[in-house]
């Protein structure tokens, strides 16, 4: 597919029709815009089918999507889409993500909304490009249009002529508006969507093809490394950089304020450069952090903007039995393999940037600000990096490649961070904390809810060029941008704070907190991880003080019948109900969610053991259920499901970022240690309800919160104990039970 | 100079023999399997066979392996065909990002250099030093689970 | 060495065998018709937690990713080798049918409950000494955990050995009986640190050197032993530690299994610091405050002075600078620029064991604060360079990768080497060659363990 080689994106802009098309295409014609009914998808922001889709005078068919691969498989998702739509093979297309003057600006791809977002557009294009080919088709050959399908790259008529598609695009045929209602393929004739299909990037990356912007290595390049102050806004206040330069392959130290970078010939001669820097940096340190200890007493504490984000009768109500609680979510990171890398370069006035960022348009924007050049000069293309799970450092470090790549112009610069800085540096998951209290009333149905959570924002992306790092650090600084809730529906900090179970009485609070003592912003999930591990540790201790089994309880108070089906599978192939007495040791949980109450369903059912003598849990089988709407790749979908139970599992029995009076003390996997090999689940099970002709739900943050619950449930269900603080690492859960 | 035996063929390396192998085979020889994931020995992501045996590529200096041979990613298959085990990785679809997987696919190498049949419990201790953050664990188990069983009923010799 | 052992014996009960029969034999003492978790006081069963942590119960209890107590932990003996028993409570297999009549003279004498002598590598030999109330305590937590049916592994000995009477002949010969007796003019942490150390914390079942009989040499008392494989170092005025111990670093290396000037546990000195950090921390204070006298003079000598010049001493023997080349030294020794150790530990060492601050990673101390490097014998450095050094599973700690698979025996050698010269003043090791191959081979004979 489009490895990301450089000298094959230049290829492709100039030697293919299709592309060049597209750079006009991406402006719609104001007027082309019937204003009532908006096509679906991002195709309602683009609506030019030639942004979309591109046939060249050779039949070379080019798919844009403003996303990104981010290792959620998202290209071949798409490609299968185009392809269904179109009725050609998928290897006869040609994908284009993510890049500011190829592709529709889909803005992040993030939040589980690419298949939402990008898939429906390119389906509901592809249809439109294929009723356009049957047009063109049906002039050229004098036959109506039923007589004609379309198949395998032609336009078939009934009496067997046919006509390639490459005769019968000449020009900008598909530079037209986009239908509001396209007609589709009758899901029950798809060969493509919702098929096994292997994943296109997979045998490249497994057998040592160019496939991350690491792998990345233009003519002439050079590599960098950057040196971070110490602690969070130190000033950099003396440097002898003369005696770094005289370093073997030094080309150039680059000093711009407190920011720091050095570049040089060969790879390792920038990290033994990096190191004398760091050495020889004197820095004015001011950082003060909180006490780990009473994180969670002072975030309360913190000034806060309170949102009732729903509320309905008397919240307080009281029933037969009432529970009180408050549930702890601690800082995590997104702590990727590959340490966030960008190769940058600067010529004639030009900046283009190769990224692994999730948002490129964004980025460029941002750059701009902070490089004080007009935007149209600088060019950022996505390339695939060390999978992300939300905002880590994939903008910071692009914004270093421009500063760097703008002191050696002419010269590619590459510049990867230390795993130290990774850790150090990027922007975590934020602590959070909420207090439930709920009732139950005789009958065992929920009688009041009421809910407030705590949160700083969970989104810092750029924005503005104070949210990058560097920015924030060069002589003339900028200052990040004033913090944000995420608005309801979604949310941020309370995305997923509504339960999904009807209650008469409840209200929920959203306290947002904009002062942040850790740099934080999106990690996978946001605030859902928090919310649904509260919200369904609760549903259990409900379904406990209500004497009903926890599944029960749960459909007890559901009306949606796909939620319903979730659970119900989930349940059924774990066997939910069958075990009733469990040795010591030994439980059983399950929970629920939705993911922002609107994108995929998923219901988790497992089995594990807490090791009474060391708080150790060994996870057994985990079986979950999922509901993506129509399901485009469902192995695609069961290894993000299996993904999302693994690195949950991973956050929820270990992981919490540490922190002293300065400085972020988890540094490296020695201080920040994530699930290994042996602590795995004897097996996990994802079981995909399709639901053809249905919207596409977004998948990729839809088992976080569950698979947190599920735990502290079958934990709670072993021990008889309730935890009601991440992580449930050994030692908090050794304490918890007692001797 | 140092001379360098890296999938069978030997290379002249000029600059400095303290660097690590892992720049060496990543810039020198354009060879993209050995990734850089700490630098520390903690993650495995660097990880290649050095006389048959998975080694951290970081922490390695080169003037230390003149007359070994070294094995990476792109040395298991022949003649252009992966290797039974990167083809159970692909089978598997053994990936998400895929930046952990070379390291994966090397250690798991070495475990069936050294044992034709490992149980399930002697692969999950093997695999413990290398991190995945996608959570591919379970894909990645299946995967050497498959090539185990491939190679036996292939009676294919372990590739080196 | 098992002839000379074997002669011994048999000399000692050609002589005795008649008054020894009856002097060796145990009576059974009945079984409890059943044990009720509940009764005992919970107060009890948490100081016999405590306890348990400072004897390490669990380590020699509880084999590899088995349930804690249930046994099945192979310790090797010059003799063969011997599997803990299951203590758990379980009426078949466990200890559920003791009572704690039974469960004090196991401690003490080193016989079951049915009368069976058990071998030496329980070491009674230092359980004697405990009190009752503390014995008692570790009853009353043991009887409260969770019971185990898993049947005990018979232990591997050579013959005559394995004849159960033999260590009845042993204890004749060896065993002192306890309790402890404190010596007055201590103050009191001091007196419970001396008595903890000698009797439930065992330490010199490890630390102290052993005759050919296995038997302590208390004259010798902490003077350096053995333990799975790995040198224990002299705990007396013997300790090679470049900076002399004080109560307060002893603390955090056996609380926290760290100090700033000493370094990280390893090898199995981390287990007993992991179970440390579950015992009471005043008794962990204790055992320091006495473990930090035994080096006499030292540690009289040892004050925020001395240290600070000791710990300058030791870390002017720092590593180079990232990236940079070892500073000269002698050309032509292990420690000169050019030589192969300095090349190894340039390319593979220095990323972490670098001078300088700029790095925020988890570091290590400064080489030259260590005590594997300055030890007389350099087994444990051996094992550290080999093994790494690894946390337990899902617990931040110090991660140091192996290099076994990395470096050949020619080059481990010469990195040893190189160590020794350039971060101790002691002399040159002449064993390294020998003790290397001992390892390789302990280390094959494990073949599909995780290598690390
Ligand atoms: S990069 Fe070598 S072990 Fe992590
Ligand atoms: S697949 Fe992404 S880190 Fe393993």
């Amino acid at each position: 597919m489009n490895a990301p080689d450089l000298r094959l994106s230049r290829r492709l802009v100039l030697a293919t029709g299709g592309a060049l098309v597209v750079s006009f295409a991406l402006f719609p014609n104001a007027f082309a815009q019937d204003a009532g009914a908006k096509p679906p998808g991002d195709l309602a922001k683009f609506p030019m089918l030639d942004s979309w889709i591109a046939i060249d005078a050779h039949g070379a068919i080019t798919v844009f999507t403003g996303k990104a691969e981010l290792g959620q498989g998202i290209k071949t998702a798409l490609i299968q889409c185009a392809a269904e739509e179109l009725d050609v093979d998928p290897s006869a297309i040609t994908l284009v993500t993510a890049d500011t003057e190829r592709t529709p600006n889909e803005k992040y791809t993030a939040g589980s909304h690419s298949m939402q977002d990008s898939g429906t557009a390119i389906l509901n294009a592809a249809a439109q490009v294929r009723a356009i080919l049957i047009d063109l088709a049906a002039k050229r050959l004098n036959i109506p249009v039923e007589q004609l399908h379309a198949k395998g790259g032609s336009i078939v008529a009934d009496d067997g002529r046919s006509v390639a598609y490459k005769d019968l695009i000449s020009g900008r045929e598909l530079h037209r508006t986009a239908q509001a209602k396209p007609s589709l393929k009758n899901p029950k004739d798809y060969r493509v969507v919702g098929k096994k299909f292997s994943r296109v990037d997979i045998p490249g990356k497994l057998t040592g093809k160019p496939s991350y912007v690491q792998d990345l290595r233009p003519e002439r390049m050079l590599h960098a490394r950057v040196v971070r102050p110490p602690s969070y806004g130190a000033k950099l206040t003396d440097i002898d950089i003369a005696a770094v330069e005289r370093l073997p392959g030094v080309v150039k130290v680059v000093r711009d304020g407190s920011f720091l970078a050095v570049a040089t010939q060969e790879e390792f001669q920038a990290i033994s450069a990096m190191n004398a820097l760091a050495d020889a940096a004197k820095w004015d340190e001011t950082a003060q952090l909180p006490k780990q200890a009473d994180i969670y007493a002072y975030l309360r504490k913190l000034p806060s903007q309170d949102t009732t984000i729903l509320e309905r009768g008397n919240a307080g109500e009281s029933g037969a039995r009432s529970i009180r609680a408050t549930y702890h979510r601690p800082y995590q990171m997104h702590g990727s393999i590959g340490p966030s890398c960008a190769v940058a370069k600067y010529e004639a006035n030009k900046l283009t940037v190769w990224t692994h960022s999730q948002g490129v348009y964004p980025l460029r924007d941002s750059l701009a600000k902070m490089l004080k050049m007009p935007t149209k000069q600088i060019h950022c293309i996505h390339v695939e990096g060390s999978g992300c799970y939300g905002h880590n450092a994939a903008d910071d470090v692009a914004a270093d490649a421009a500063l760097i790549a703008r002191a050696v112009p002419g010269r590619p610069v590459r510049v990867q961070w230390m795993r130290e800085q990774e850790h150090g540096w990027e922007p975590f998951g934020p602590a959070m904390l909420s207090d439930i209290y709920g009732a139950v009333d005789a009958g065992g149905k929920i009688v009041a809810w009421q809910y407030d959570v705590w949160s700083n924002t969970h989104s810092m992306r750029p924005g503005g060029p104070g949210n990058l790092l560097a920015g924030q650090y060069v002589a003339q600084p900028f200052t990040p941008d004033a913090p944000k809730p995420i608005p309801m529906p979604e949310g941020g900090g309370d995305r997923n704070a509504i339960p999904i179970y009807s209650a008469p009485n409840i209200r929920v609070i959203s306290h947002f907190i904009p002062q942040m003592p850790l740099r934080v912003s999106a990690l996978r999930g946001l605030g859902a991880y928090h919310n649904v591990f509260a919200v369904e540790s609760f549903m259990d201790e409900l379904a406990t003080a209500a004497k009903a089994d926890p599944v029960q309880f749960r459909l007890r108070h559901l009306d949606d019948p796909r939620a319903r089906d979730v659970i119900n599978k989930a349940a059924e192939e774990f066997g939910w109900g069958l075990k009733e007495k469990l040795a010591r040791g030994h439980g059983h949980g399950f929970a629920f969610a939705r993911y922002k109450n609107l994108a995929a369903y998923c219901a988790i059912a497992l089995e594990l053991t807490v090791e009474h003598e060391t708080g150790v849990i060994q996870l057994g089988r985990v079986v979950a259920a999922v509901d993506s709407g129509q399901a485009v790749n469902p192995d695609g979908i069961r290894n993000q499901i299996e993904g999302a139970i693994v690195q949950s599992a991973s956050w929820t029995m270990l992981e919490h970022v540490t922190f002293n009076a300065r400085d972020i003390t988890s540094r490296d996997w020695s201080s920040y240690p994530i699930l290994r090999f042996p602590a795995l689940p004897v097996s996990v099970d994802v079981h995909v309800i399709d639901r053809p002709g249905q919207p596409f739900l977004g998948t990729g943050e839809a088992g976080q919160g569950p698979m947190a619950a599920a735990i502290a449930n079958g934990v709670a269900h072993a021990t008889g104990v309730r935890i009601r603080a991440l992580p449930l690492s050994p030692a908090n859960v050794k304490a918890a039970i007692g001797i | 100079m140092t001379v360098l035996t890296v999938n069978g063929k030997e290379h002249s390396i000029n600059g400095d023999p303290n660097t690590p192998l892992l720049y060496v085979l990543r810039n020198d020889l354009k060879l993209n399997g050995a990734k850089f994931g700490c630098g520390l020995g903690q993650c495995g992501a660097c990880t290649v066979l050095v006389d048959h045996q998975p080694v951290y590529s970081c922490l390695l200096p080169i003037s230390v392996l003149e007359g070994r041979q070294i094995t990476t990613l792109e040395g298991l298959g022949k003649n252009g065909e992966p290797s039974p085990l990167q083809r159970a990785f692909i089978e598997e679809q053994a990936a998400q990002c895929g930046y952990c997987i070379p390291g994966m696919i090397m250690r798991a190498q070495g475990l069936l250099n050294r044992k034709a049949a490992p149980s399930d419990a002697e692969i999950r201790a093997y695999m413990q030093p290398n991190l995945c953050r996608c959570g591919t664990h379970m894909r990645i188990l299946r995967a050497i689970r498959r090539a185990v069983k491939d190679m036996r009923t292939a009676r294919a010799e372990p590739v080196r | 060495m098992v002839w000379r052992i074997l002669i011994g014996v048999i000399v000692v009960i050609a002589v005795a065998f008649g008054t020894f029969y009856a002097w060796a034999w145990r009576g059974e003492i009945p079984p409890l018709q059943a044990h009720d978790a509940s009764s005992f006081d919970p107060s009890i069963v948490a100081r016999g937690a405590q306890l348990a942590a400072v004897a390490s119960c669990d380590v020699c209890h509880t084999k590899a990713g088995g349930k804690p107590y249930a046994g099945g932990y192979p310790v090797k003996t010059p003799f063969g080798t011997i599997y803990g028993p299951n203590v758990t409570p379980d009426r078949e297999t466990g200890i559920g049918t003791w009572s704690a009549v039974a469960f004090r003279r196991a401690m003490r004498e080193g016989v079951t409950r049915k009368g069976q002598h058990l071998y030496p590598a329980f070491p009674y030999d230092h359980f004697t000494y405990a009190t009752d109330s503390d014995i008692n305590a570790i009853y009353a937590f043991i009887m409260t955990r969770e019971p185990v049916r898993q049947a005990n592994r018979p232990p591997d000995i050579v013959f005559p050995l394995n004849i159960r009477l033999f260590a009845a002949g042993w204890k004749l010969l060896f065993l002192h009986r306890g309790p402890y007796r404190n010596e007055a003019d201590k103050d009191d942490s001091w007196a419970r640190g001396a008595y903890l150390t000698v009797s439930l914390g065992h330490c010199g079942a490890c630390h102290t050197p052993r005759n050919k009989f296995g038997v302590e040499e208390q004259n010798r008392a902490f003077d350096g032993g053995e333990g799975e494989g790995w040198r224990a170092p002299p705990l007396n005025e013997n300790s090679r530690a470049p900076v002399p111990w004080t109560a307060d670093a002893m603390f955090n290396y056996l609380r926290h299994g760290y100090d700033t000037v000493h370094g990280h546990t390893a090898g199995p000195m981390a287990n007993v610091a992991h179970n440390l950090s579950k015992a009471s921390e005043k008794d962990v204070r204790a055992i320091a405050t006495y473990v930090t006298s035994l080096s006499g003079a030292r540690a009289g000598a040892a004050n925020p002075e001395s240290i600070k010049t000791a710990v300058t001493a030791a870390s002017k023997l720092t590593a180079p600078a990232y990236g940079g080349t070892p500073a000269h030294q002698t050309t032509g020794s292990a420690a000169g620029k050019d030589s192969l150790g300095a090349k190894i530990f340039t390319g593979a060492c220095v990323t972490c064991h670098h001078s300088g601050g700029g790095l925020p990673v988890s570091r290590p101390i400064d080489l030259g604060l260590s005590t594997v490097i300055n030890e007389d014998d350099p087994t444990n450095l051996l094992h550290i360079i080999l093994t790494g050094i690894h946390p337990l599973p899902g617990r931040a700690g110090r991660i140091m990768p192996g290099f076994e698979g990395a470096l050949t025996d020619a080059q481990v050698v010469a990195l040893a080497d190189y160590l020794r010269t350039r971060f101790s003043h002691r002399p040159h090791w002449n064993t390294v060659a020998g003790a290397l191959a001992k390892i390789r081979h302990q280390r094959q004979t494990a073949a599909t363990e995780a290598p690390q």
